[in-house]
């Protein structure tokens, strides 16, 4: 076990050295000088050497890297140029909503996309197969930004049940919190919902024509018993890893429906500085959802190591 | 002489026997994959002949027909500038295509080469491309094409360059892994044993052979690449108005869904559509490719 966790973190050292490469080279597909970008329209000669010095443009571009580096690495990812806040405190305030937001999609999508990947195994080959396949293919085609307009229109404008925009913290009133996620949070969820209806009905095939599943019918077991103890469970672990994972994605996925929903999260804070050329606050962001995303896929690793028998043998 | 009559009967049968041609009489037995196909087809030939189907020119406005509802005269409403909400989503077909289309060209020009080379060469330089392919694959898809399309500047090309770039290493990942079941095969041992170049063996024997898998990918990217256009475009990062694009029609139609909610269905219904063919055709391929696969 000891062995397979230090060896699994050593190739995280590499994986994120690359990904500091990448983030620190988007700066340098900015075109012109950053000091004279930021100078302003007058280009006062001692504001754009001063600009040079404090963001060590005159600096060759290892000595810049080490030095942004070694910055993150003390938890200092830069400061934004629009609000002159640490990029770290920004990412900190954002990171719950966005983090709520995804985890109640992530249910969603489990609920969903479990169930019917369960259904359509049993059911393999008849009307309610094909069904969940067509849920699954229509989940995977439906722009996420899309079903939030029709949502909207429905939902919002035609019954006015579900308020259309915004966000109320949980802490302030829970029941207006659930309100404003519902939508947002469902059509997040959906594309993870179809992606994991097709791995649950995959693994739930395998495992139904298995051995043991077999004995466990010929043994007079309750068809219910051997579709969700026998059958269930172990189709479940490679799903549940899949489900770590999905959540790395459902985090990059909120960019749009929190632009949809007007939900003040991480993905509205990339957008916003994107429009006010805020870059410091851009490489905060996929750093950290980069991050996040590794941390992601090792706690996916480790979970498929504990919960596979086979892998601990 | 009835020996010879049979060889010649067989050699004529040849080349219905290949996997090719099997593979294509599976594909057209695959009813979903052929609806796909002509849907992706009907869109294509909008998109060529949009200057001749379209009813009004992709720009003109109409100032007395501002957001007017589905009619006879403007069968998918108007824009909040009396703009004809069904010229400009044939229009827009142009830059959807066109996007999914070149930017998984651009993913499949770099990802495929690099994957042979990692795949065929192996050692520290796949160790290395292999790290680097690991980091791009931790920064997700679409942060990394908007982190991209910011800092190269919001266009149509440099979206596509940002979401091909962004694309390109699950096609890294791909070749590599099929490259590396390919070169212990026998005719790759045997075509080194008669003194092959390496570059004679990775072109003539290893890709040709991996080129399935790729296929199916390629036609399954181009309609993420498609919905990564839309998204790009709708976050003002890829087609710049007044040109028309889907993604940017439904950026302007997120403001009027209570009073003209119809320039919000029709772009994101070709979106839908579009999408789905073309998923719809990437399944219909891997089972005709991979019969194996369910």
């Amino acid at each position: 076990m000891m062995t397979y966790l230090i060896r699994r973190i050593a190739i995280i050292i590499p994986t994120l050295f690359f990904v500091s490469i990448i983030i620190f080279g988007l700066q340098q597909l900015l075109p012109g000088d950053p000091a004279l970008a930021l100078a302003g329209e007058e280009r006062d000669p001692q504001v754009i050497q001063f600009l040079r010095h404090k963001y060590h443009l005159d600096e060759p571009l290892p000595v810049r890297y080490a030095l942004w580096a070694g910055g993150v690495l003390r938890g200092d990812l830069g400061e934004s140029i629009r609000i002159n806040k640490p990029v770290l405190d920004l990412v900190l305030e954002k990171l719950p909503v966005t983090a709520e937001l995804a985890f109640m999609a992530l249910l969603i999508s489990l609920t969903i996309g479990i169930t019917a990947g369960v259904v359509s195994a049993v059911k393999n080959g008849t009307f309610i197969d094909y069904g969940a396949n067509i849920f699954a293919l229509w989940g995977l085609s439906t722009p996420n930004f899309w079903l939030g307009f029709l949502l909207i229109i429905l939902f919002s404008v035609k019954l006015g049940w579900l308020p259309a925009s915004g966000f109320v913290p949980p802490s302030e009133n829970l029941a207006q919190n659930l309100a404003t996620l519902v939508m947002p949070a469902f059509v997040l969820g959906n594309a993870s919902a179809a992606v994991l209806t097709r791995h649950t009905r995959s693994a739930m095939l395998q495992v139904l024509s298995a051995d043991y599943v077999r004995t466990a019918r010929a043994k007079g077991l309750d068809e219910r018993v051997v579709v969700l103890k026998h059958g269930l469970r172990n189709a479940l672990i490679p799903v549940v890893t899949l489900g770590a994972l999905e959540f790395g994605t459902l985090l990059s996925g909120a960019v749009l429906t929190e632009q949809v929903f007007t939900i003040p999260g991480f993905g509205k804070l990339i957008v916003d500085a994107v429009f006010n050329r805020d870059y410091a606050v851009v490489q905060g962001v996929v750093l950290c959802t980069a991050t996040a995303y590794i941390v992601l896929n090792l706690l996916a690793d480790i979970a498929y190591f504990l919960v596979n028998p086979r892998l601990r043998a | 002489m009835t020996a010879i009559l049979d060889t010649e009967a067989n050699l004529a049968e040849l080349p219905d026997d290949q996997p090719w041609r099997r593979a294509l009489r599976r594909l057209v037995g695959r009813r979903g994959a052929m609806v796909g196909l002509a849907v992706v087809l009907f869109f294509v030939l909008v998109a060529v002949f949009a200057d001749h189907v379209a009813p009004y020119a992709a720009t003109a406005t109409d100032w007395s027909a501002v957001r007017k509802a589905p009619s006879a005269a403007h069968w998918f409403g108007t824009d909040e500038i009396g703009r004809d909400v069904l010229s400009r989503v044939i229009f827009g077909a142009r830059a959807s295509l066109m996007a999914g289309v070149i930017s998984v060209l651009i993913s499949l020009s770099f990802g495929v080469p690099i994957g042979l080379l990692s795949g065929y060469v192996g050692g520290f330089l796949d160790g290395l491309l292999m790290r680097i392919i690991d980091a791009m694959l931790a920064c997700p898809f679409l942060i990394l094409a908007i982190a991209l399309a910011a800092f190269l500047g919001p266009n149509l090309t440099n979206a596509m360059i940002a979401i091909g770039i962004s694309a390109m290493p699950a096609f890294v990942r791909l070749t590599r892994a099929q490259t590396l079941a390919t070169k212990v095969e026998d005719y790759v041992e045997a075509a080194k044993a008669v003194g092959n170049s390496h570059l004679r063996i990775v072109l003539r024997h290893i890709l040709p052979n991996i080129l399935a898998p790729i296929m199916v990918q390629a036609t399954l990217a181009i309609a993420a690449a498609i919905i990564a256009e839309a998204a790009l475009s709708f976050l003002g990062l890829g087609q710049q108005p007044p040109a028309p694009s889907w993604g940017s029609m439904l950026n302007t139609a997120k403001n009027f869904l209570d009073r003209a909610p119809w320039m919000a269905w029709f772009p994101g219904l070709a979106i839908f559509m579009v999408v789905l063919s073309f998923n719809l055709l990437g399944d219909g391929l891997r089972d005709a490719l991979d019969p194996k696969h369910k």
